[in-house]
């Protein structure tokens, strides 16, 4: 009865808030945890998208980015970094939470050329994962470079391998896998597997090189990883960027940055921005 | 009961009668606008409504504020912009937006596709001219109800004070907006103040015909971890559930030192706070921070609304504006 006196609404609907329940969560790693949940995902369309998570007690809603999805089942990763996470951390199979879906851009899969190489730090590498397996899923040949600060820090290094990606875990103390940040193991495939060469040329992609073993980068991760991606990058690629944010749907204007061609909001024209566009 | 066709034309989306044949009258009027009811979502905290008439059609409100509107294109503060609270949030956006010439020529247009009701243009600016120009050149949009011209910003010619702590400073905006608009004009006031009554009345008498507040409280959050101010420019505005006694004052206040209508707004979240703040003397509503928790918030408020009034026995919204003052 007011839906406006007959005029059609022109609203493209792309967020949905529902209602999930918890299947499973359990700890990874000292503060990161593993959380399954079954509800309606119809909404999330995009790995790199996130959710806005509703929690008791607290005022504004937790972001987490999408670990993973299939059908009704949603998995999010996230490491506990203050009261509402580990809020979340303490919560039981079966509780009901009530979830914002099918925000932000997430990443956009049509420009990687044929061996994208996908970089997760830390906090970072739940998104790569359902990225990984839908460019596995194209036929990709995809490289992902982990990186940590310490052997303890690892998880998901075997999930990324079982997809079949060549899988570099990096940490900082040198702990676990190969010593050195993701930049590091970046200049070290360099070094070992040549240049992509002859194989990247013929690969539709813009921004491609000719020069090394990846036609394209995808990111998540810390600013300090992602300024020393950028010294060291030599395609084009996508970073998807955390911010603070009020409520992860376009309307505060509380998470706002300055790009190339203007601003924008990274919960909602990001939280993924071409490196093209970033203001380095 | 209502007839479907009545239902069909609108204009009785706001009278609604319960299974028990209570008839609840919803309606407010704001200088002579009639609203279908109180409800209208404050002003940067709801965009120009796009992203709210993705979840659900947003004429149900009675209008909404829209973003608040500087005569040039702004960026705002730095990040971060946000913190959060018990009970509350602070904020830092620092008047984004893209300029009144952007929000003539792409968001009002835009805006008609999904909102059909007339809104309501909030309204700020860094010197009386400024406030002047950007309302001469919104009152040509047939879209605009009426102005709400925040005056908590600071004024650069006054050595960097808000308008809105002086009562002299105040009326000189309330009077330079008055003679370039023959629509209301509304003054939000900050609550950042000693004496709120004394700034309201001067708005009044510089020829406000209302009153909107609060604004949001001057507050910080310091991070244990870094040991540094979470908040990029420091302080921020506080809103949220937890402002809403010292709103509810502050409207109570205004309401017996004033005749014009008020707004009320600050930490409103339920159909319950709506009409609390009514009895202090609010002629409508607004809801800020619930909007960004809880984007559904205003449509379940119109909603529950009937039903609420039902139950303290309240007939017509517009019958209980400041019945908390009666004796």
């Amino acid at each position: 009865m007011f839906a406006g006196r007959g005029r059609p609404l022109k609203i493209q609907k792309s967020m949905k808030q529902s209602i999930f329940t918890i299947l499973e969560n359990k700890r990874l790693a000292p503060s990161v945890f593993r959380m399954e949940l079954v509800g309606d995902t119809s909404q999330i369309t995009a790995p790199g998208q996130f959710v806005n998570i509703r929690l008791e007690g607290r005022f504004l809603r937790r972001p987490i980015s999408v670990c993973d999805k299939a059908e009704d089942r949603l998995v999010l990763i996230y490491k506990v970094v203050g009261h509402g996470t580990q809020q979340l951390s303490e919560m039981a199979p079966g509780t009901q939470l009530d979830l914002l879906t099918g925000l932000g851009n997430g990443y956009d899969l049509s420009k990687c050329g044929e061996k994208p190489l996908l970089i997760g730090g830390g906090a970072g590498v739940p998104p790569m994962y359902w990225l990984c397996r839908e460019l596995i899923a194209l036929g990709k040949e995809v490289t992902v470079i982990l990186g940590f600060n310490t052997a303890e820090e690892v998880f998901y290094e075997a999930e990324f391998a079982a997809l079949g990606a060549r899988t570099i875990v990096m940490t900082a103390d040198g702990s676990y896998g190969r010593k050195g940040f993701v930049t590091d193991g970046m200049t070290a495939l360099e070094k070992e597997c040549g240049f992509a060469g002859k194989d990247a040329q013929q690969s539709d992609c813009a921004g491609s090189s000719a020069d090394t073993f990846y036609s394209y980068i995808y990111t998540c991760g810390p600013m300090p990883m992602f300024r020393a991606i950028n010294q060291v990058a030599r395609t084009s690629g996508q970073f998807s960027f955390e911010e603070r944010m009020g409520c992860g749907f376009g309307a505060c204007m509380g998470c706002s940055c300055k790009t190339i061609t203007g601003y924008k909001r990274i919960c909602k024209d990001g939280p993924v921005l071409e490196r093209e566009e970033i203001l380095w | 009961m209502v007839s479907e066709v009545s239902r069909a034309a609108g204009r009785d989306a706001a009278t609604h009668q319960s299974d028990t044949g209570f008839h609840a009258d919803t309606t407010v009027t704001l200088s002579g606008w009639e609203l279908d009811n109180p409800v209208i979502p404050a002003s940067g905290t709801f965009g120009f409504g796009k992203e709210f008439a993705e979840l659900y059609d947003i004429n149900c409100l009675g209008t909404f504020s829209f973003k608040g509107t500087t005569l040039h294109p702004r960026f705002g503060n730095p990040t971060p912009r946000i913190a959060e609270c018990t009970a509350g949030m602070i904020n830092s956006v620092g008047l984004q937006n893209p300029g009144v010439d952007e929000v003539l020529a792409v968001q009002l247009p835009k805006l008609q596709s999904y909102f059909h009701k007339k809104v309501i243009a909030n309204v700020s600016g860094f010197s009386v001219e400024e406030y002047a120009e950007t309302v001469r050149r919104l009152d040509e949009c047939d879209q605009i109800g009426l102005f709400e011209v925040n005056v908590s910003c600071p004024n650069v010619h006054g050595g960097g004070i808000s308008f809105g702590t002086s009562p002299e400073a105040a009326a000189e905006v309330t009077a330079a907006v008055r003679k370039v608009t023959r629509r209301p004009v509304y003054i939000k006031l900050t609550p950042n103040v000693t004496d709120i009554a004394s700034i309201a009345k001067a708005c009044e008498d510089a020829g406000a015909d209302g009153i909107s507040l609060i604004n949001t409280l001057l507050g910080m959050r310091i991070d244990l971890k870094t040991k540094r101010p979470v908040i990029a420019n420091k302080m921020g505005g506080f809103s949220g559930p937890a402002v809403f006694p010292v709103a509810l004052r502050m409207v109570y206040q205004v309401y017996e030192a004033v005749k014009i209508p008020i707004m009320g707004m600050g930490g409103v979240s339920s159909a319950e706070d709506v009409i609390e703040m009514m009895l202090a003397g609010a002629a409508a509503v607004q809801i800020g921070a619930a909007n960004l928790t809880d984007p559904y918030i205003c449509r379940d408020i119109v909603a529950a609304l009937p039903k609420t009034m039902e139950q303290y026995g309240i007939t017509s919204l517009r019958e209980i504006i400041g019945a908390a003052h009666r004796n």
